[in-house]
This record gives structure tokens, C-alpha cells and sequence, in this order.
């Protein structure tokens, strides 16, 4: 990795209060094009809010978000978030679940579509065009995550692996410039984990995606990761590569454990 | 054993995305659409053509438009008969006083609709639910007030704009046979328009709204914008719902006609019927519209020996039995029950 690229998005001195809870205090934290980074850390350490406050869901009350270079202004929609390049999964499932596996998908593409509703309502040219290119690439985001066999079927009828897993197709159809994932393995047995850990470094490596993730796997999150962010607390407390995290005595201390206990 | 969905290969996406990617289904589909073109035209009486037929297109119209709001937006709207009545005053005196050719008109009251129904649409952006649908039952009495006492509109509280002879490139519609073919076409441009819409990416944007609002604003979809179109298309087909049924079928817009109970009947078609379905809004309609006049002509062959006041309470407690009855029998409405039967008719007649 280039050492003096400059960041996708930079999160500068991050603070954000719920009521008397200091949820994160003066956090800061890059992200490297290409590189696949975790936040880590116990129960109620502040990494999802982190993850709302990059995404555009929480404002924070101080600090500064940088994204590509350009500085966001403070009261900015989370759907303009979204045009900017940044797409997610949740970690309590978030699915259409009115819709088929493939409109689930379909409409993480809904930035990229463009026909006016005029055009959609003829179905005409354009817009049946552009309907069957997108569809064309959903149906490479389905061959790629292997979810071919459950495309018609409704996301309420889906098991929880198959339904995180089509969570990130519709994150992945937004063709984002950082992807944000929150607990993609969570409640996953070690297959299913192995599957979603597969599905995470094919799309760093083969797509060149730029992945933050989540995860209290640490095997998985010591395997696949580039760099770590460990939050306590709602304080950043460590930072670095898989090898130096293991080291760290705050690390062991707040959250990882000694072997002995 | 009849109904297959195997051995029906697909080799683009453009076949695989038809609206009708099962022949029998889109056979099924040709006969229907005879059926209205063609076969009941030719037989069915005047009295059936323009006092049942053509109701029933309008209100299925009607219900398809609320259903794009409420079975796929998500956002409910208990003042929809409101919205016809503004498209139904506005094409009116379109036609009438101004003397905008027909087809303009009733477009141009479709237009005025969905501009006060954009309008009413705006408390959707800050809340939903409940809240929401108190906001637009309040719709549904400002706009009644307003049209009763600008007399510019109506012409007093006791005022209705009567529709004029109808026209198109001066050729008549006067007869009931004309006038059902121009709501059938209308209807049939619309529900084609409304059915691309709601498989296409607008589509999909408002079920995700429907769905999870919050997953829907993060993966891109502009809430608010997508919301207000739902509420603008959905009051124009009321709109246009409205000047169809006053034009062909009242004769005459009176306020009365799109009281609150219509509203409230609306709402019931389509939950009868299907939220999210168009099946559903036809089916809703039918059972709406069509119910009725089966129980009071059913109960006809009693007039001897009940008294008519008792018969007409019973007429009522019949049809409000069978709406109970449907939603206990299939909570989904009578579209899922349809696709209940399709299941089992895949299997038939070995189901395992």
C-alpha cells in the first residue's frame, strides 16, 4: 500500500452526545483507498454511531468529515451521502421485505438510473434500455455473491445468512466508493462466515472496493484486515495493523483478553 | 397440472422482465381484454354498461391510484374521493366553460388533482402512519369546504356544475356504449402507464420507502421527492377517476358524490382487493361496486314478503358480513388469494 495516498474519508476530532452519554468523544480515523479497515472493540464502544455519523444517519456535534478531499457540509441528507459513493449494510437486517431478492437489489441501484418518469411509465426505449443494462448488472453482483438460486424469491421468506448476504448485493449494486459494513457475520456459523470473509476480500481485491467493517470475530477480522481502529468507550484507544493491535496492552486490556483470563 | 411456469425458457432479459412472463398467464390476460373490448359492449345492456361497468372502471382507476400510494409508498390518505372531486370540478369546468376539447380537459383536471394532492402530500415528509392519516382526512374536509363555498367552482352550497354533451374531434358520446369505451381506454392507458411505474426503478424506490425508510434514504433514494410523486400520480389517477365517473356516469358534479364514506370505501377496496397488487384494485373495485347491486338483486325475490326498510338494512349487514368475512378468510386481500390458487394450481394435482 502507498503510504502517502490520501485518504478516501477522513473523520476528524468526532464527538456526538445522546442525552448526558458521550457516545464518541474527539474520535478521528482514515480511511485508505483499497484497504480493508475494522473497527473493533466492546459492546457500546461507539463503533456503529461512528458508522451512522460516516454515513450521514447521526450529525456529529463537533468535529469535521472529509470525504474525497471535499469537507460535508454539516446538515447534509443521508441519500445525498449516498450519491456521493458511500453505501452500507446493517447490523439488524434491514431489507425490503415486500420485494424479491433481485428488486432488493435493484434498488441499490437507484442512483445510477436516470430515466425521468415519463419515460418509465411509456417503458420506452430509454428506460427499458437502461432497465436491462442495470438488471444485467445486478444479475453480476447475484453471480458473484452466488445468490442465483433465491433471485425471485421474497426477502421475507429468506434464512438470516442469505438475507445478509443479498443485504451486501444491494450495498454492492450501489458500485460505492467505501462500503461500510456492520456485523456482516454476526449470528453466522463458521461456513456462513467463511462465505461472507470470501465474498469481503474478492470484492477489496477483484472490485477494488474500499471496505470499513465491523466485526467482533477476531479471527476473521485479524485474517482479512489491513488495518484496525479500536474504540473504547466512545475513545479511539489503538490503531494499526492486525500484528501491532494483538500487541497492544490497552487493546488486551479493554477488550481482547489474555489467554489465561 | 395446466398452469406451468417450467419449460418456459428466457434467453434476454427483456422476456424475462415482460409483464406477463408466463404465456398462460398473459392468454388469460388477451381474453380479459377481449371480454371488455369486445364481448360486453356487444351483449351486455345499457343499464349494465353505464350504470355498473362503468362505475366499476372508475373506481378501480380510483383504487389503483390510492393503491400506488398506499400499497406501495407506503403513505396512507384517508381524502381520496376529495381528489376526484377536485379532477372531476376542474375537467368540468374545463370542458365547460372554457371549452377545452374533451381529452385536454379531462387530462387538465388529472393535472389540477395531482397539484392539490402534491400539495396535501407535503405533511407525508414529517410524518407517517397514523399521524398521516389524519393530516389527509383533513384533506378530504378542507377541500369538500372549499369546493362547497367558492362559488367560482360550484356555484353555491347547493350547486353542481352540470357536465355538457361530450365531444371528441365532433364526434358524439352520447350513447352508453360510447362513453364505456372511453373510460375503458382511458382506464386501460393508465393501468399500463401505472403498472411500468411500478416495476420500474420509481417502483421499486417507493416499496423500499414502504418497507424500511431509513435503508431506503442510505442506499441513495430521495425520500421526499419520491413521496411527492407517489402523492402526485396517485391523486391524478384519482383526479382522473373522478372526471371519468361525472362525466360518463353522474352526469353532474355534486359534492355529495365524493363524500368522506368514499373515501373510506376506497381505502376498503384496497384492502379487500390487495394492498400492492392491481389485480387487487380491480378486484376491490368489483366487490365494492358490484357486490352490492348482487345482494339487492338477489334479495329482490323477498320484496313480498319483507318490508323494504328491513330488506335494505339487511342488504347492508350482508355486505359488511362479507367484508369481515373476506379479510378473516385471507387478511392479504382477495389478490393474495388469487395467487394462493395459481400455487396450488402448479402443484395440482400432486401436491408434494
Amino acid at each position: 500500500m502507498n503510504e502517502e495516498k490520501e485518504p478516501i474519508l477522513r473523520a476528524e476530532n468526532i464527538s456526538i452526545t445522546f442525552g448526558g452519554l458521550k457516545a464518541l468523544d474527539r474520535v478521528s480515523l482514515e480511511i485508505n483507498p483499497g484497504e480493508i479497515m475494522a473497527i473493533i472493540g466492546p459492546n457500546g464502544a461507539g463503533k456503529t454511531t461512528m458508522l451512522n455519523i460516516i454515513n450521514g444517519f447521526y450529525k456529529p456535534d463537533e468535529g469535521r468529515i472529509i470525504f474525497e478531499g471535499k469537507e460535508r457540509p454539516k446538515k447534509m441528507k443521508p441519500n445525498l451521502i449516498a450519491a456521493q459513493g458511500i453505501a452500507r449494510t446493517f447490523q439488524n437486517l434491514a431489507l425490503f421485505t415486500g420485494m424479491s431478492t433481485l428488486g432488493n437489489i435493484m434498488v441499490g441501484r437507484t442512483m445510477l438510473m436516470h430515466s425521468n418518469i415519463f419515460s418509465q411509465a411509456l417503458y420506452w426505449r430509454f428506460s427499458q434500455k437502461e432497465e436491462i443494462e442495470h438488471r444485467a448488472a445486478v444479475e453480476r453482483i447475484i453471480d458473484f455473491l452466488q445468490i442465483e438460486n433465491i433471485r425471485r424469491t421474497p426477502a421475507s421468506m429468506l434464512p438470516y445468512g442469505l438475507r445478509k448476504r443479498v443485504e451486501l448485493a444491494r450495498a454492492l449494486a450501489a458500485e460505492p466508493k467505501l462500503l461500510l459494513l456492520d456485523e456482516p457475520m454476526a449470528g453466522m456459523n463458521l461456513e456462513e462466515k467463511e462465505d461472507i470473509a470470501r465474498f469481503v476480500l474478492d470484492a477489496n481485491e477483484e472490485l477494488g472496493y474500499t471496505i470499513a467493517l465491523i466485526e467482533h470475530d477476531m479471527g476473521v477480522v485479524m485474517d482479512i484486515c489491513d488495518r484496525i481502529v479500536v474504540l473504547d468507550f466512545g475513545e479511539k484507544i489503538a490503531e494499526g495493523t492486525p500484528d501491532e493491535i494483538k500487541a497492544d496492552p490497552k487493546v488486551i486490556k479493554a477488550y481482547l483478553g489474555t489467554a489465561g483470563g | 397440472m395446466f398452469y406451468r411456469e417450467c419449460g418456459n425458457f428466457k434467453d434476454n432479459y427483456a422476456s424475462d422482465m415482460a409483464i406477463f412472463p408466463i404465456p398462460l398467464d398473459r392468454y388469460g390476460f388477451i381474453v380479459m381484454l377481449i371480454l371488455a373490448l369486445i364481448v360486453i359492449p356487444l351483449t351486455a345492456t345499457d343499464y349494465w354498461i353505464s350504470s355498473i361497468m362503468i362505475p366499476f372502471y372508475c373506481f378501480a382507476l380510483s383504487a389503483f391510484g390510492l393503491n400506488i400510494l398506499a400499497g406501495y409508498a407506503g403513505q396512507i390518505s384517508i381524502g381520496h374521493a376529495a381528489f376526484m372531486a377536485v379532477g372531476a370540478y376542474a375537467s368540468l369546468i374545463l370542458y365547460g366553460r372554457y371549452g377545452i376539447p374533451l381529452l385536454p380537459s379531462i387530462l387538465g383536471g388529472g393535472i389540477v388533482s395531482a397539484a392539490v394532492g402534491t400539495f396535501f402530500g407535503l405533511p407525508a415528509l414529517r410524518i407517517k402512519g397514523f399521524y398521516l392519516a389524519i393530516s389527509t382526512l383533513a384533506s378530504q374536509f378542507i377541500i369538500q369546504w372549499v369546493i362547497v363555498h367558492w362559488r367560482w367552482v360550484s356555484g353555491g352550497v347547493f350547486g353542481t356544475v352540470e357536465a355538457p354533451d361530450m365531444q371528441i374531434f365532433g364526434w358524439a358520446l352520447d350513447t352508453p356504449v360510447r362513453k364505456y369505451y372511453l373510460v375503458l381506454c382511458i382506464m386501460i392507458l393508465l393501468i399500463t402507464f401505472g403498472k411500468n411505474l411500478v416495476r420500474g426503478q420509481l417502483g421499486r424506490n417507493w416499496m423500499a420507502i414502504r418497507d424500511i425508510d431509513y435503508a431506503a434514504e442510505i442506499i441513495g433514494v430521495n425520500l421526499y421527492r419520491d413521496k411527492l410523486i407517489a402523492f402526485a400520480v396517485s391523486t391524478f389517477y384519482a383526479g382522473i377517476a373522478g372526471s371519468l365517473i361525472t362525466f360518463c356516469y353522474y352526469g353532474a358534479a355534486n359534492i355529495e358524490e365524493f363524500h368522506v364514506m368514499v373515501s373510506f370505501a376506497l381505502i376498503g377496496m384496497i384492502i379487500i382487493g390487495g394492498l400492492g397488487t392491481i389485480l387487487g384494485s380491480f378486484l376491490g373495485a368489483g366487490f365494492f361496486v358490484l357486490l352490492p347491486i348482487a345482494i339487492n338483486q338477489s334479495l329482490g325475490a323477498f320484496m313480498d314478503v319483507v318490508p323494504s326498510d328491513i330488506l335494505s338494512n339487511i342488504e347492508a349487514i350482508i355486505f359488511g358480513g362479507l367484508i369481515v368475512l373476506f379479510l378473516i378468510v385471507e387478511p392479504y386481500g382477495m389478490a393474495r388469494l388469487w395467487h394462493t390458487i395459481k400455487d396450488k394450481m402448479r402443484l395440482w394435482p400432486f401436491p408434494y
